[in-house]
């Protein structure tokens, strides 16, 4: 998979986001490292901004597109 | 006890459970090595479960924890995060800060490692 499709998602689920990022950490289009800097996590938990990015990807999470996600969430810089 | 129960209990009953693909000795997968790794600097004492000993146990402590993917910090039966966030903490400190409070200060004195079955 390419990272477009999963940038998409995480727009839809942060639309005000000021940072988000895909990057394909190995190239093979299964190992991804997204960062997502939104108002909307401000105020949550490390483990509360990870659910609410694994949520936006569940379903290629679930169908095993994603085999690795590394996430770097913060709230309103 | 069904694995619910027992990955419940040893939620329940541990100061730090790492649940990991593969054990302390031999970690099978780059990012439960990074939460180890995170978790050794911090001094804690850990518990590990190696969730490949089983699909099932990975299936049912993600329906406990509602947290998608391995591996999965517990301290003092409460979720902390993957490797991302445990490695986040631990860099600025705040793992240490979390581990004294829920643990004591003496915590460290008590660093071991340990692995146990579900």
């Amino acid at each position: 998979m390419s990272t477009e499709p999963l940038r998409t998602l995480l727009q839809t689920a942060f639309p005000d986001a000021t940072e988000l990022d895909v990057v394909d950490r190995t190239g093979g289009g299964d190992h991804f490292q997204v960062v997502v800097t939104a108002p909307s996590l401000d105020g949550l938990s490390l483990v509360e901004q990870h659910r609410r990015v694994y949520q936006a990807l569940a379903e290629p999470l679930g169908d095993g597109t994603i085999h690795e996600l590394r996430i770097k969430t913060k709230g309103a810089a | 006890m069904t694995y619910s129960e027992k990955i419940r209990s040893v939620i329940d009953d541990s100061d730090v459970v790492l649940f990991m693909k593969g054990t302390p000795a031999f970690v099978m997968c780059g990012n439960s090595d990074r939460a180890l790794q995170a978790l050794r600097r911090a001094g804690a004492p850990v518990t590990a479960v190696d969730v490949l000993a089983d699909p099932a146990i990975r299936q049912e402590l993600s329906a406990i924890s509602g947290w998608p993917t391995i591996p999965q910090v517990f301290v003092r039966g409460e979720l902390v995060g993957g490797a991302d966030i445990v490695e986040e903490l631990e860099a600025s400190g705040d793992l240490e800060s979390t581990l004294r409070e829920k643990l004591g200060d003496d915590y460290a004195a008590r660093r071991d490692e340990k692995t146990v079955a579900v």
